[in-house]
C-alpha cells in the first residue's frame, strides 16, 4: 500500500540590491533573512539571533544508487556558517550559495504545498520590507521568484516526496522521468529566449519551461553542474530503513497556485502509483533531448519517441497518466495523497489537459507559460515590437518580481486556490498534520529552551542536564492528533519530555 | 489511445455546436481583450525604466 505522499518545496530566490552596483548576493541574503528574523512576526522570541539549523545528518554527498560518486562528480556542500534559521511554522529560512531559501514544512498534501508555498512568498515580501531600514537611502533588496538569469545560471525549486524504501529506484527513475519530461506542459514559468550557446531569439523565442535547457543528464547526484533530471541524493532525513525522500530538481519555481498544485498532486499521484503497482510505464527514449523539445515546443503538437519506435506529444503521455491514475484511485482510494485533495488533483488534472488540448490561451488564469505568453504578445501587440526587443525581457524577469507593486505575474490574473488570509496564518502557525507540527509548537511555546533543530529532531536545553535530543524519524507523526494535547498541557520543557518518554 | 479516450470526459464539440455559440464566444473574446488592455495599461506604468540595464544587470550566481 502506498505511504502518505509527505511533501516538501524548496525555492532558491534570485536576489538583486537596486540603487548601487557595489553589493553581493550573499551578504544581501543575510541582510534580507537576519532583517526577517529581527520582526516581531519573524522571530521565535525577543532573541538576537535566530534558532540554529542543526546540521548533524546533512549528507548531501549520499546517492540513492548506492555507489560513491564518481571522482568527477562534487557532492554539494553543505555551508554551516551562514544564516540559517528555523521557522515557528516549520519551515527552515536561509542562505544557500548565494540565494535566499525557503524550504517549506513537510506537508501531508498538494493544497498544504501550496498554501505554504504562498506563505513563502509572503515571509520574502516581508522580508524584503524588513530589509529596506537596514539599507541606506536608495537602495532597496528585490527578490525573484524565478529560476534563471536567463544567461546561463540556474537556481531551483525542488520537490521532496517520501517514498517507500523498498522501491527499486530503477523503477523511481523511470516513471520519474516520463512525468517530468512532459509535466512541463503545465508546470513551466515560461521563458523569452534560450540560454543553449549557438541559438537564437528567433530560433526560440519564447518556451515553456525555466529549467529544461539547464538539464544535461538522466540520473544524477549533482545539483549544481550537469544537472540531472533524476537526482539521487539519498538524504531521507527520516528513518531510512522504511523511507527514502525523492529530492525533485526539474521543477520551475510557480506563481500560479494551480501550477504548484498540479505539479506536486500529480507527481505525488503517480509517486503513490509506482508503490501501488499500478503504473505501466510509458519509456521515453532519450529523455534529456526530449525534456528540450517539450519545453521549446508552444504549439504542444510535437511528438517524442518512446518505447518500440513509437512517438507520443507530451500531452498524450499526460492523458495516459491520468488515465491510469484514475483507474489507480478507483482500485486503491486516494489515502496516499489525501481524499479530497486527491479528487480535486484527478478534476484539475484532466481541465487542465483538456484546456492545453483545445486553447492553451484559455488557461491564462492556470498556467505561468501561458499567462506571460499572453502578457508579452499583447505587448509586442500595442508596441509594434518583436521578441527581441529588450522591454520583453523585462517583463519576462518582472513577471517574476515579489513586489506587489512590481509583480506581473500578481496583476496577470491568475487564479487562487489558498485564501491570503490562511496563508498569513501559515506564515507563523505550522501545518497540524505532519511532524512540521511539533517543531513549530516546541519553537512557539518552548524558545527558551531549543537549542537547535532541523528535519529529523529538535535539541532542547533543559537546565543542568546535558542537552537532549529528540528524533523525529516519522515524518507523518508529531501532528496535532499525536501530541496536541501534551504540547497544550506541558508547561515546561521537562515534563513535555518526561511525558512523551523522550 | 483508447485509455485517453476513457479519460476524456468533455470531448472536444462539433464544429455546429461551435458555430451556434459564436456570439456568445465573441463577446466574452471582447471582454478578454478589455482586461488584457487594462492589464498593458497598468504594465506599461510599472515596467522597469532602461529595460536593457535591467535586463543586462540581472545576474545570479549558479544555485542549488
Amino acid at each position: 500500500m502506498a505511504l502518505p505522499k509527505i511533501v516538501g518545496i524548496e525555492t532558491e530566490f534570485g536576489i538583486m540590491v537596486r540603487g548601487t552596483l557595489d553589493w553581493n548576493p550573499v551578504s544581501a541574503s543575510s541582510l534580507l533573512i537576519n532583517a526577517y528574523v529581527g520582526t516581531e512576526v519573524g522571530s521565535v522570541d525577543d532573541r538576537a539571533a535566530p534558532i540554529a539549523w542543526d546540521f548533524i545528518d546533512e549528507m548531501p554527498g549520499a546517492d540513492a544508487r548506492d555507489i560513491m560518486p564518481p571522482e568527477f562528480a562534487m557532492p554539494p556542500e553543505v555551508e554551516t556558517h551562514l544564516v540559517n534559521a528555523v521557522l515557528t511554522n516549520g519551515a527552515r529560512y536561509y542562505v544557500d550559495h548565494a540565494h535566499p531559501e525557503l524550504s517549506s514544512p513537510e506537508c501531508r498534501d498538494a493544497l498544504s504545498v501550496v498554501l505554504y508555498d504562498r506563505a513563502a512568498e509572503l515571509i520574502l515580501v516581508d522580508s524584503m520590507e524588513a530589509a529596506a531600514s537596514a539599507l541606506p537611502d536608495g537602495q532597496e533588496i528585490v527578490i525573484y521568484k524565478d529560476n534563471s538569469d536567463r544567461k546561463g545560471n540556474a537556481y531551483g525549486c525542488h520537490e521532496n516526496y517520501l517514498l517507500d524504501r523498498n522501491l527499486p529506484f530503477g523503477q523511481i527513475i523511470t516513471a520519474a522521468t516520463t512525468h517530468f519530461v512532459t509535466r512541463q506542459v503545465f508546470t513551466g514559468s515560461g521563458k523569452v529566449g534560450s540560454e543553449l550557446p549557438g541559438v537564437s531569439r528567433s530560433d526560440i523565442p519564447f518556451q515553456l519551461t525555466q529549467r529544461a535547457e539547464h538539464f544535461e543528464e538522466e540520473v544524477g547526484l549533482e545539483t549544481t553542474l550537469k544537472r540531472p533530471i533524476v537526482n539521487t541524493r539519498d538524504e531521507p532525513h527520516a528513518d531510512s530503513q522504511k523511507y527514502r525522500r525523492l529530492h525533485v530538481i526539474v521543477g520551475d519555481a510557480n506563481l500560479s497556485q494551480v501550477a504548484t498544485f498540479l505539479k506536486v498532486g500529480t507527481s505525488a499521484i503517480v509517486f503513490a502509483m509506482l508503490e501501488d503497482e499500478a503504473l505501466e510505464h510509458v519509456v521515453i527514449d532519450d529523455p534529456v533531448p526530449a525534456m528540450h523539445h517539450v519545453s521549446h515546443d508552444v504549439s504542444l503538437s510535437k511528438p517524442i519517441s518512446v518505447a518500440d519506435g513509437k512517438t507520443m506529444t507530451a500531452l498524450e503521455v499526460q492523458w495516459e497518466l491520468l488515465g491510469q491514475a484514475e483507474r489507480w484511485a478507483d482500485r486503491h482510494g486516494l489515502d496516499a495523497v489525501g481524499e479530497d485533495c486527491g479528487k480535486l488533483v484527478l478534476e484539475r488534472w484532466e481541465e487542465m489537459l483538456t484546456g492545453l488540448e483545445a486553447d492553451p490561451a484559455s488557461l491564462s488564469g492556470q498556467v505561468d507559460w501561458v499567462a506571460k505568453k499572453r502578457i508579452l504578445e499583447g505587448f509586442m501587440d500595442r508596441h509594434d515590437c518583436g521578441w527581441d526587443d529588450s522591454r520583453l525581457g523585462a517583463l519576462d524577469l518582472q513577471y517574476h518580481d515579489l513586489r506587489p507593486s512590481k509583480s506581473l505575474a500578481a496583476k496577470a490574473g491568475l487564479e487562487s486556490l489558498v485564501d491570503d488570509a490562511d496563508a498569513k496564518v501559515a506564515i507563523t502557525e505550522p501545518p497540524t498534520d505532519t511532524r512540521a507540527y511539533f517543531r513549530g509548537k516546541c519553537l512557539q511555546k518552548y524558545a527558551d529552551s531549543v537549542v537547535a533543530a532541523n528535519w529529523d529532531s529538535i535539541v532542547f536545553d533543559v537546565g543542568d542536564d546535558p542537552l537532549r535530543r529528540v528524533p523525529m524519524l516519522e515524518p507523518a507523526r508529531g501532528t496535532v492528533e499525536h501530541v496536541g494535547t501534551i504540547l497544550e498541557e506541558s508547561e515546561t520543557v521537562s515534563e513535555l519530555l518526561d511525558r512523551l518518554g523522550a | 489511445m483508447a485509455d485517453r479516450e476513457q479519460v476524456r470526459k468533455n470531448p472536444p464539440r462539433p464544429q455546429e455546436e461551435a458555430a451556434e455559440e459564436a456570439p456568445a464566444g465573441s463577446e466574452q473574446g471582447e471582454a478578454l481583450k478589455a482586461e488584457l488592455d487594462d492589464l498593458l495599461d497598468e504594465i506599461d506604468e510599472v515596467l522597469e525604466t532602461n529595460a536593457e540595464d535591467f535586463v543586462k544587470s540581472y545576474i545570479q550566481k549558479g544555485g542549488e
